[in-house]
């Protein structure tokens, strides 16, 4: 496929989703990062993403990823909140705190282009700690026991909700 | 608490009392924060917004000096409150804009204002007068503690505080100072100065303009990377590029005086004749116009003027705020006779 500006191949191949039908963009790596940098908001934190997220791009496309790796890489979803890596490239907001650590290798360079740093050596919450990781296994739970109750796993689904409360009462004691 | 009584109120802008009000308009610091046990917002639906807003709305009246917060949902305000709070920087364009439940934390006095369900969670931001860094980062860290004791935030010992958008993680923090630079742009130092900040990551935007031209000269500087940084050092950064800021346009502002000070006066004089006897003003215009009064003023041009006088018409004679003052839908030919109006019952000669 060509790129719908010039006659170099397509190989970003981008949705939008900002109307109510989803329009695609089949570019090169230069007009992609072109493309980006229009469509960058007035905020600077999103011009920043969008920006990133171009660098990112045309970086996996110089490790010389084929298509096929990238959207491979694309398709991996989240196990806690369901969100694809696509779906982020799309709206630059991730789903949950877990994808930091799922997309932990799509978003390290990411996050070297943005904050030229891989490690938080800032505030650290007095109470916090721990606690965040256990909050966030909540997150999946939940989501699994509302899938065992539509396909009426009731055994499972009560497991779950039993669990779901032991971390809610752990949690609240703190 | 009504949005007409935050309104009403001395908002921080109104005083000068600030450090270097001269030339720094207002310091603002925002932390942005997620709870652990829930999707970022994209992933939220509608019923976990308002769980998640009960939450955090409970967290705070629960916290010292919380009870004074009132909780504000946007679907329930006219869409004139929502522009009156963007246009008082209490709120976002995109907490205005988005649809589903969300909502701000406003509290007497107008310093801080937690936003819930924007883009994060919840985003905690204070506001003060002139460049305040210190007082602007105790006030919103205290906060920030005493909302902790009663939720648990999403923070890992590798990335810190996670957000929705990578481009906070880490501190969550982002340090926004507000400056009046009307000599840099008028002796075209201006482009050195921003080169020199994007090489820093430090972000710079006009206010109020729509693109990327700025009106009345003002600028916003504000830090880019928030991880792999202490937020002592963000501010430290973000404090040392602004005095060098500083610095530039008092030059430039001595420069141009010498060299041409018969002119600036004249400019200065013009704008306050402008101000005081137009039969109409747009928005520009005003802006324009007040900007340079605000330089005569700084300079000891204008003694009869005081600075807070300037700084609260420029905030009022923005679009929602004369609609308010004025009362009811007014047309933008209206609106601009009301704004020349306003603005003449503050500069009598």
């Amino acid at each position: 496929m060509k790129c719908q500006k010039c006659n170099r191949p397509a190989t970003f191949h981008i949705t939008e989703l900002l109307g109510n039908m989803p329009e695609e963009l089949h570019l090169c790596a230069e007009h992609a990062k072109e493309y980006m940098d229009q469509t960058q908001d007035t905020s600077p934190a999103a011009a920043n993403m969008a920006t990133a997220l171009a660098h990112h791009m045309a970086q996996q496309m110089a490790l010389t990823k084929t298509t096929e790796q990238l959207s491979a890489m694309d398709e991996e979803v989240c196990p806690v909140c369901g969100i694809s890596f696509f779906e982020f490239r799309g709206q630059s907001r991730l789903g949950c705190p877990e994808d930091y650590n799922f997309f932990r290798k799509q978003l390290e360079p990411l996050l070297i282009n943005i904050h030229g740093e891989l490690r938080h050596i800032g505030k650290i919450p007095k109470r916090t700690g721990q606690l965040s990781a256990k909050c966030t296994s909540l997150i999946r739970l939940r989501r699994e026991m509302t899938d065992a109750i539509q396909t009426e796993n009731y055994e499972l689904a009560g497991t779950l909700r039993d669990k779901i409360r032991r971390i809610e009462s752990e949690v609240s004691q703190l | 608490m009504t949005i007409d009584d935050l309104i009403q109120q001395q908002h921080p802008w109104f005083q000068d009392d600030g450090p270097h009000t001269d030339i720094v308009v207002s310091t603002r610091i925002r932390l942005a924060r997620n709870l652990a046990n829930f999707p970022f917002v994209s992933r939220l639906s509608p019923d976990e917004k308002t769980q998640i807003e009960k939450k955090i709305t409970d967290a705070v009246h629960q916290s010292p000096n919380g009870a004074a917060y009132t909780l504000f949902e946007m679907d329930d305000l006219e869409e004139l409150d929502r522009n009156l709070l963007v246009e008082s920087h209490l709120i976002s364009r995109e907490l205005a804009a988005n649809t589903g439940p969300r909502s701000v934390l406003l509290a007497p006095g107008e310093q801080c204002s937690i936003l819930l369900i924007e883009e994060d969670h919840l985003r905690i931001q204070v506001l003060r007068s002139g460049l305040d860094l210190d007082s602007a980062w105790d006030a919103i860290n205290t906060l920030d503690d005493q909302l902790e004791q009663r939720l648990v935030y999403a923070w890992s010992e590798r990335l810190g505080y996670l957000t929705a958008c990578p481009t906070n993680v880490g501190t969550g923090m982002r340090v926004s100072v507000m400056l009046h630079l009307p000599s840099l742009i008028a002796t075209k130092q201006f482009a050195k100065v921003y080169q020199s900040l994007q090489k820093i990551s430090l972000a710079v935007r006009g206010l109020y303009g729509e693109g990327s031209q700025a009106f009345g000269d003002f600028y916003q500087i504000s830090n880019q990377a928030t991880l792999g940084v202490t937020e002592d050092s963000i501010i430290q950064q973000v404090r040392d590029v602004v005095r060098a800021v500083i610095g530039y346009e008092m030059r430039a502002r001595q420069f141009l005086f010498s060299e041409n000070g018969n002119a600036i006066r004249e400019n200065v004089k013009n704008s306050l004749q402008t101000l005081r006897t137009a039969q109409q003003l747009s928005m520009e215009e005003s802006m324009h116009c007040l900007s340079s009064l605000r330089l005569g003023i700084s300079m000891g041009e204008v003694s009869d003027i005081p600075m807070n006088v300037v700084n609260q018409l420029l905030l009022q004679t923005q679009p929602a705020h004369l609609q308010w003052i004025y009362g009811g839908v007014i047309s933008s030919l209206d609106a601009d006779v009301l704004r020349a109006q306003y603005i003449q019952k503050f500069l009598k000669s």
